[in-house]
């Protein structure tokens, strides 16, 4: 026990050794490895990883609580993390790790918890831009705080950390992934995952798979997108693979105007992906093209792998196949939405399938084993984009909906139908459910010369009407809307989800309030006003209870049944 | 879970004071960024170089090396828009630039180019002078949004806005109140101080009327509505909220915009310009 801790505790020497013995049968208090196998199977005692498990269906088959009980769920602690050194002093404080390359800390807006909280053996591992967390899940005590100085980068969000055995990687916004020791929090080694002159910025949580680490980045300037495996005992790249062609003979180069024009193409890898352990295949989105919503130097092509779902082999980085959801965007709407995989029938046959509700309003499913279209339908009514849908699912973009010099009126705004927050699909009603939301926006083009715009330059984005946000239930048979949910405040704003065999669908409201609706209908009914969900629930099971975890701004909230 | 729920609210207002329990989702990778308190930029900013060493690059640049990458950089017949290459933006000061000018880039088709150390040194501060437009920036030049018919925006709004609107009324000299892309704006929302909509101070507020089961009506401004709870504030400024849950309690909402939304779908481009053109007439 350190001296921090004991001060933390204001021990006694007898009462120390009375807690130094309850130590000896509570081995659950010291950070305790995770196998990689763990994150093969469906998570119950531990949520191991970006989505719980590889599918990204965020379901658990816990069903403590469940709509019979969940009355009675409570809240058992809150915690609000220091994000300063400064908060953290004093004798009750946490050690405070400091890293990062720069000389001086860039001042930068202050963090909040947008992505995955680890739960391995009764610890939770927390990130946010710069900062990483060990928190004891039971009541909610920091044990330790990692503080990275930053050199800058757009610090728009962390998705969360990856673990493997005793070790921690997470990304920061300028582009370095580190791993930390996940025991004490020290620094095991830091690696550049991208250039930042060229304005990358990195938040994804990385995946581990086997013994690779998958490790995506982000850009809005004209740079190419790309995914890295890396070594994650030792750091060293395994392999990277670029989303858009960067040689002469690259496949999809005929779909850009120059090799030059698809160099600086974009299709970030923003988003963590889901992993098919039978085909081996690492299955992830990518985002718009580059510059976004200028296109003429791209070229009339597809302006291949942007906006794609793509099904790389873990092993050897090559892809096997491409899904494109929207050909040739102009709106910036990426298509970095969690690719949810699903086993089961479609037209009477059973299927190994992915699905995904893409930012730019369509629902798809497609075959994960070979690629192949099953179903597109349109969730988001407003999304006024679009001419129809062509012969492989695909949506055809209508050039009239572009931005003009006069104005265009066009859903979604650049928030899109849905974006990141991740959906869920459970099993057990074989829906699939998103946060989505219709809201317009009048686009102007404010640079004609089309030469001179880079990245998300060139337009004014003017948001003029916003009919509101809600929970939306998707039958992937069909692909029509079993329920939707509308919002009553109105407001389009809203986390993540999780589903339960408990017969629970868990999200927030867009009013401050952290709700469990019900997943057959859409009503909520259990709700706890807890002000702005900020990350998507999850679920797990400690000492025999179950608990429910998320995130608003920087502070954690854990609910559980009262025993 | 009621009574729970309002000891999380107040607990949390405590612990969460100073809005980070109020923080919203930010959306997207690219959310624009919000008029907040001037921060830092995110990346570096180059320090200016000096104007005439600038010029003197220009002129070499011209010279040698317009004839592939075009005269502004932005790129030509053969060579690619230098101003957003990787190369240009990784160059701290000549050190990538130089090399490639006077060695070539084989495998791509460019060659050496005889240029001495100071002509370099001036290409690459005329190169490093340049700037694309990205987000936030604004062109130089403005764009004349007012291309549409005001005949047919005049026709259009007799037939469908003069329900709430007069071109005498509230509208008179509407045309010369806004710059003509909020004046656009504001035609679509109706209002409601978006960004860049501008703010319509005629706009009155959204109310609602709270049926209660024993029938007494409560009506007011619409201050906060969820699935649980709804607020109102009365005429006397007193702030009343009820419980809905597992209640007869029925809500109505009066919002002075809802023609405004129920337009959305139902617009056209060409509306909305013709409506805009003829709004701007009216001064």
């Amino acid at each position: 026990m350190t001296g921090w801790m004991m001060r933390r505790l204001g021990m006694t020497a007898v009462a120390s050794l009375a807690f130094v013995a309850a130590l000896l049968v509570a081995p659950m208090m010291s950070a305790q490895g995770l196998d990689p196998a763990t994150l093969l199977k469906p998570p119950t005692d531990s949520w191991p990883s970006y989505a719980g498990d590889y599918t990204q269906r965020r379901y658990s088959t816990l069903k403590q609580i469940n709509q019979g009980n969940i009355k009675n769920l409570a809240l058992q602690w809150i915690d609000t993390l220091p994000v300063t050194a400064a908060q953290a002093n004093g004798p009750d404080a946490p050690p405070t790790i400091i890293g990062g390359v720069a000389e001086k800390t860039v001042p930068v807006a202050p963090p909040h918890v947008g992505g995955v909280i680890l739960e391995v053996n009764g610890i939770l591992y927390v990130s946010a831009p710069d900062n990483a967390w060990a928190v004891d899940a039971r009541d909610g005590t920091v044990l330790w705080h990692y503080f990275w100085k930053t050199r800058g980068g757009t610090h728009i969000g962390n998705r969360g950390m990856a673990m493997y055995k005793d070790w921690l990687y997470f990304e920061t916004p300028d582009d370095y992934l580190v791993s930390l020791d996940a025991k004490t929090g020290k620094e095991r080694w830091h690696k550049e995952i991208s250039d930042f002159n060229q304005e990358y910025f990195s938040t994804p949580a990385p995946i581990v798979v086997g013994d690779h680490l998958l490790v995506g980045t982000g850009d809005d300037l004209d740079s190419p997108g790309f995914l890295q495996s890396f070594d994650p005992v030792t750091g060293d790249l395994q392999w990277k693979y670029y989303t858009v062609p960067m040689q002469k003979g690259d496949p999809g180069l005929d779909s850009w105007k120059s090799l030059d024009a698809a160099r600086h193409g974009g299709a970030q890898v923003w988003i963590p992906g889901s992993y098919d352990p039978e085909t081996h295949l690492y299955i992830f989105p990518t985002g718009n093209p580059t510059p976004a919503y200028t296109n003429s130097t791209r070229g009339p092509g597809d302006n291949l792998y942007t906006c794609s779902i793509i099904a790389l082999n873990v092993d050897t980085g090559k892809m096997a196949w491409y899904y494109q959801t929207s050909p040739h965007d102009t709106h910036d709407w990426d298509s970095t939405q969690a690719p949810v995989l699903v086993d089961g029938a479609f037209k009477g046959k059973p299927r190994k399938m992915v699905l995904q509700a893409a930012r730019n309003g369509y629902f798809f499913v497609v075959d994960r084993v070979t690629g192949e279209h099953l179903l597109t339908s349109k969730f988001s009514n407003a999304a006024n984009w679009a001419k129809g849908i062509d012969e492989t699912g695909r949506p055809v973009r209508d050039p009239a909906k572009d931005m003009s010099p006069a104005g265009t009126l066009i859903s979604p705004d650049n928030g899109g139908a849905t974006n990141w927050p991740p959906p869920s699909y459970s099993p057990d009603t074989g829906l699939f459910y998103l946060p989505s939301r219709e809201v317009y926006a009048m686009y102007y083009q404010t640079e004609t010369d089309e030469r001179r715009v880079a990245g998300l330059g060139g337009k004014e984005e003017d948001p003029v009407g916003n009919l509101g946000g809600a929970i939306t239930a998707i039958d992937y048979k069909t692909g029509k809307i079993a329920w939707q949910y509308r919002f009553p405040s109105g407001g389009a704003g809203i986390s993540g989800l999780l589903t339960t065999a408990g017969g629970l669908l868990f999200g927030s409201d867009s009013a401050g309030n952290f709700v469990a609706y019900d997943p057959a209908k859409g009503m909520p009914i259990w709700h706890a006003r807890i002000g702005g969900v900020s990350n998507a629930p999850e679920t797990y099971l400690l000492d025999g209870r179950q608990y429910v975890l998320v995130a608003a701004g920087t502070s954690l909230v854990a609910f559980a049944l009262n025993p | 879970m009621r009574d729970h729920g309002s000891i999380v609210s107040r607990a949390l207002c405590v612990l969460l004071l100073g809005g980070l329990g109020l923080r919203g989702v930010a959306y997207g990778q690219q959310a624009p960024p919000k008029a907040a308190p001037a921060r830092p930029p995110s990346y570096p900013v180059r320090a200016e170089g000096d104007p005439a060493k600038i010029e003197r690059g220009k002129q070499t640049f011209s010279a040698n090396c317009s004839f592939c990458h075009g005269s502004d950089a932005r790129g030509g017949e053969t060579g690619p828009n230098l101003v957003r290459s990787q190369i240009v933006l990784d160059d701290k000061n000549g050190e990538l630039i130089g090399e490639i000018i006077k060695n070539g880039l084989p495998g791509r088709g460019m060659p050496p180019i005889s240029i001495d150390a100071e002509g370099i040194e001036n290409v690459v501060a005329f190169l490093h002078s340049l700037q694309n437009v990205q987000r936030g920036m604004s062109t130089a030049a403005p764009i004349d949004i007012l291309v549409g018919d005001a005949g047919a925006g005049e026709t259009y709004f007799k037939a469908n806005c003069v329900k709430c609107h007069s071109a005498t009324g509230d509208f008179a000299g509407i045309g010369g109140k806004y710059p003509p892309k909020t004046l656009q704006n504001l035609v679509v929302s109706g209002g409601g101080g978006q960004r860049g909509g501008g703010t319509a101070s005629h706009v009155p507020p959204t109310m609602a009327v709270v049926t209660l089961a024993s029938g007494e009506k409560v009506e007011g401004r619409l201050a906060r509505r969820d699935a649980f709870f709804v607020s109102v504030i009365t005429a006397d400024g007193s702030r009343r909220t009820f419980p809905l849950e597992g209640t007869k309690t029925k809500v109505e909402v009066k919002n002075p915009l809802q023609a405004h939304l129920d337009m959305l779908p139902k617009w056209t481009d060409s509306d909305i310009h013709n409506v805009t053109r003829y709004l701007s007439t009216l001064k």
